[in-house]
């Protein structure tokens, strides 16, 4: 068993903290007294360590999936920072699924800003991830709350740790714990006696934590400052181990083939492939067939040889008659209208703009295809899953299977890529039917990229269609109403559809924003960014486009808008201005542009320079500024940020997912692809720390960069592009 | 969208298969029906494995052998995360069947290992270039032959060497600092 699947049992099922030799530390809530956390307590019994230290050293169990966005270091440093133990020192395993993980951030119980002063739109903020909380499941890495949930939680995990070692250090020398100091995992006294918390570990697992407070900022050594990533020697070496790798004795690898209608499975011929070479089971399952062979690529191959007739879609079957129905939908119900300030419809005096927009679906396209492996056996079951909800998929696997929840043990590897996509839970509920069919052997399932493209939970396809009136250069009215399927399965008005719209900090004294709802019957989920990577696009090209109409430079337009309603946005903006040297005037053949988008905490403004080789237009330069409130590390900060960017980037150039015949259209990177290295632009990020509060960092840098690049290609061109992706309007260079 | 075969040619820049050297390099028995014994040298060290001849060198070293710091991303040569190096050419392993590894085979296990750390690999370490990490094997067995060919790289030389490996997260512009600060120590 993996040493986190010992120290899970050890600490769930016998269900103390203090463990031979051993000792976990944990918080209960956010928002209750940590004073005691190794306390039972009825329901709130459950310990979630955070903290595990025994003779094999000091252990950090982060509830967090590695995905890219450097979480285990940051989380690690958290703790560290008030443990007193240098980064070098532990090691960080993912935990185990469990409610005692909860997302506090995502819950809405602990976003940090609820003390402070709050603006409308963090307001509404606040409400958006709430509602979120309800339905993603509570053990959750995704809509960038990692950092609002670990920042004082993790601190003070970090900190009763090292005062209970102090404390047990105090008993055993007979001094006063106030007398004693810590450094590198190391309890000192003044007279030169020293002790390793690994030393003092037993001891300090009969001791109370005592109450202890969370140093101050100006005296972070790890924090703010940039640290070697804990998971970036495995991965230059080969060795870090994802999904895709894990290695089981005895195991088999298969593949699945699922109808790419998205409905059930009529019958299949599978005669010929049961002679293939290494193919051993060919399984069917209901709603589609899995290979079980030597070797992936053999299972594979056989896969393919399968004549499957496959039931008809359950959806219109064009990506037009998809736009159809999301037009028609415009006649229907308002589902929301998340902000309504003056009166849009009093009638105005000035230039009118109208625009629709239109966005296409997406898919994740991570560059690890989804995969798990299952070992079942009549009464358990243990599955690997690079998951980002791995509570939901434990329990939807366990489901799956006709296993209970409790006799399902997930462990979480890295995770090649996520997006969003990851938060499914699909490809753990394939893999542990699949291994239910040979009880006793672990099964790899490996999807194939062309299996991973058309059967993801893509964007949702939306149309956006906004009003706006500018006079004498002033942006008077905006009035924008938008139509998706909602990617929330929650009865009611939601906001979700319309985050990036509804929610940006401009003082436009009539703003009016209302969502609609389609339902396409297509599997749609959380992208990068969710709603704002639509909305992002939608509510900036227009400021531009109003920008425009108004005669006004359109970085100064935004600035007097933000101005009205948030200063740390308006600082971003200013920092952009400055980066950039903006004039608002570009030589022929160079074109720039600029977008700002306010989402999940974090204020970003991002302006791209676009040129006309003569042999397509190249994009060169992208700048970013951007307010997280703390840049915990700042070197994953600026990561995510121009990762981010591309990610967005990509995505507006050549992202698009189109049906014919009630099947998606693109099968492998050739016909979806992304940034390369030459098509990437160069980058200059800037990271300030005005925002009172600490927002997050992962998708912010994402909903910018399309407007952005849109903005720059109609200073160029003269053409303003309101259908995505771009290259169907611009001669880019990809 | 894009024609499949300009991606191929592209991100395939380093491999041209001659099927007559790779079959007398490759002593081949016949097993059982199907089966072909296959002897490789992968990393200094040699393996047998009985498969079907046409089973892709990348599910060799994945499944059969176990070496998993190669990946697969695609199947087709479009992202380059399955590069390794035959004989010292970068080939995508998805491409090349067992029955042609014509050499001996070089993986991100052979370059460096956590305790003996490539030049290469301790430039992406210390412009801290993973993100997700899925692709780095591929993109550091890419750039390890670009400068094996080219010891001062310029921009454009690194966009054309490494356009065939794709990166979902975007790390590019750390490779590409990655890449320079290799090539310096290595000069230096």
């Amino acid at each position: 068993m993996s040493r986190i699947g010992k120290i899970a049992r050890r600490t769930f099922l016998i269900g103390s903290a203090a463990i031979a030799g051993g000792v976990a530390f944990g918080v209960y809530k956010y928002n209750e007294d940590p004073e005691n956390p190794l306390t039972s307590e009825g329901d709130k019994a459950v310990l979630n360590p955070f903290v595990f230290v025994d003779e094999n050293g000091i252990t950090l169990i982060t509830p967090k999936a590695e995905m890219g966005q450097g979480v285990h270091t940051t989380w690690a440093a958290l703790i560290a920072e008030e443990l007193d133990v240098e980064l070098s020192q532990i090691n960080v395993l993912h935990g185990p699924p469990a409610v005692a993980y909860y997302n506090s951030a995502l819950m809405g119980l602990a976003l940090p800003f609820l003390d402070y002063e709050v603006g409308k739109f963090q307001d509404n903020l606040r409400g958006y991830v709430g509602e979120a909380g309800k339905l993603l499941g509570i053990q959750l890495t995704g809509g960038s709350t990692s950092m609002k949930d670990g920042f004082e939680r993790m601190r003070l995990v970090g900190a009763s740790t090292r005062e209970t070692f102090k404390l047990a250090a105090a008993n055993r020398w007979g001094l006063d714990r106030a007398d004693l100091s810590t450094s590198a995992g190391m309890v000192s006294s003044s007279d030169g006696r020293t002790a390793t918390y690994v030393e003092l570990a037993a001891e300090a697992a009969a001791l109370k934590p005592p109450k202890v407070d969370l140093r101050s900022p100006n005296e972070w050594r790890l924090l703010g400052q940039s640290q070697p990533r804990v998971d970036m020697l495995a991965k230059v070496t080969g060795t870090a181990e994802f999904g895709a790798d894990i290695r089981v004795p005895g195991m088999k690898f298969a593949t699945v083939r699922m109808n790419p209608k998205r409905s059930s499975m009529l019958r299949f011929d599978a005669s010929e492939t049961e002679k293939m070479a290494g193919v051993e089971r060919i399984v069917d399952l209901g709603d589609g067939i899995a290979v079980i062979a030597s070797n992936t690529w053999l299972a594979m191959q056989a896969a393919d040889a399968i004549e499957i007739t496959w039931q008809d879609a359950n959806y219109v079957e064009t990506t037009e008659g998809f736009f159809d129905q999301l037009a028609q939908g415009f006649d229907g119900e308002v589902n929301a209208t998340p902000r309504e300030e003056g009166d849009v419809e009093q009638g105005f005096a000035g230039t009118e703009v109208y625009a629709e927009y239109k966005m296409p679906f997406l898919a994740h396209s991570t560059m690890e295809p989804m995969n798990a492996t299952a070992l079942y056996t009549a009464e358990a079951m243990t599955i690997w899953s690079g998951s980002q909800a791995p509570l939901s998929a434990r329990d939807s696997a366990a489901e799956a299977v006709g296993l209970a929840p409790e006799s399902v043990d997930l462990i979480v590897p890295y995770l090649g890529g996520a997006f969003g996509r990851r938060g499914e839970t699909d490809f753990s509920d394939l893999a542990a039917r699949v291994a239910k069919a040979m009880p006793g052997v672990p099964i790899k399932t490996t999807w194939s990229r062309e299996e991973d493209m058309r059967h993801d939970t893509y964007r949702p396809p939306a149309i956006a269609r906004f009003k706006g009136v500018v006079t004498e250069g002033e942006a008077v009215m905006l009035d924008g109403q938008i139509i998706s399927q909602s990617v929330l399965d929650l009865d009611g008005a939601n906001r979700e559809n319309v985050t990036g719209s509804f929610d940006q900090p401009y003082g436009i004294p009539n703003y009016r924003i209302r969502g609609y709802l389609a339902e396409l019957g297509v599997p749609t989920g959380f992208w990068r960014s969710v709603g704002a990577s639509i909305n992002g696009f939608v509510f900036d090209s227009f400021i531009d486009e109003m920008a425009h109409a108004a005669g006004r430079d359109p970085l100064e337009f935004r600035l007097e808008l933000v101005r009205r309603e948030h200063a740390p946005s308006a600082t971003v903006l200013e920092t952009l201005k400055n980066m950039t040297n903006w004039t608002g005037q570009t030589p022929d053949g160079i074109g720039r542009g600029v977008a700002f988008t306010y989402s999940f905490g974090t204020p970003v403004a991002e302006a791209i320079e676009v040129q006309d080789t003569g042999n397509g237009i190249k994009i060169a330069k992208c700048w970013i500024a951007a307010d997280p409130g703390f840049a915990l590390d700042p070197s994953i900060v600026e990561a995510q940020l121009f990762g981010g960017a591309i990610y967005g980037l990509s995505a507006a150039i050549m992202g698009e997912i189109t049906f014919a015949d009630g099947e998606v259209e693109q099968y492998n990177f050739p016909d979806y692809d992304a940034l390369r290295m030459h098509t990437a632009p160069e980058f200059d990020v800037r990271i300030l720390e005005n925002n009172k509060f600490i927002g997050g960092i992962g998708e912010p840098g994402t909903p910018p960069a399309a407007p952005a690049l849109a903005n720059a290609l109609f200073d160029l061109t003269g053409i303003r592009a309101r259908e995505l992706p771009l290259i169907k309007t611009f001669d880019l260079i990809t | 969208m894009q024609p499949l075969s300009t991606h191929i040619i592209r991100a395939f820049p380093d491999v041209l298969i001659d099927p007559i050297a790779s079959f007398n390099s490759i002593k081949i028995k016949l097993k059982k029906e199907g089966s072909v014994s296959f002897k490789l040298t992968v990393n200094g060290v040699s393996h047998t494995v009985d498969l079907p001849a046409e089973v892709p060198l990348l599910w060799v070293l994945r499944d059969e052998i176990g070496m998993t710091g190669t990946k697969f991303g695609c199947g087709v040569a479009a992202c380059g995360a399955c590069t390794v190096h035959i004989d010292g050419e970068a080939v995508r392993s998805c491409q090349v069947q067992v029955a042609d590894v014509w050499g001996d085979v070089t993986t991100i296990e052979g370059l460096g290992q956590p305790d003996t750390l490539s030049i290469l690999q301790n430039a992406w370490l210390e412009n801290q270039v993973a993100q997700c990490g899925y692709c780095q094997s591929g993109q550091i067995m890419q750039a390890a032959k670009l400068l094996a060919d080219n010891s001062n790289p310029t921009d454009e030389d690194i966009d054309d060497a490494m356009q065939g490996n794709l990166c979902r997260c975007g790390t590019y512009p750390r490779i590409r600092a990655a890449i320079h600060d290799a090539a310096k120590s290595m000069g230096a």
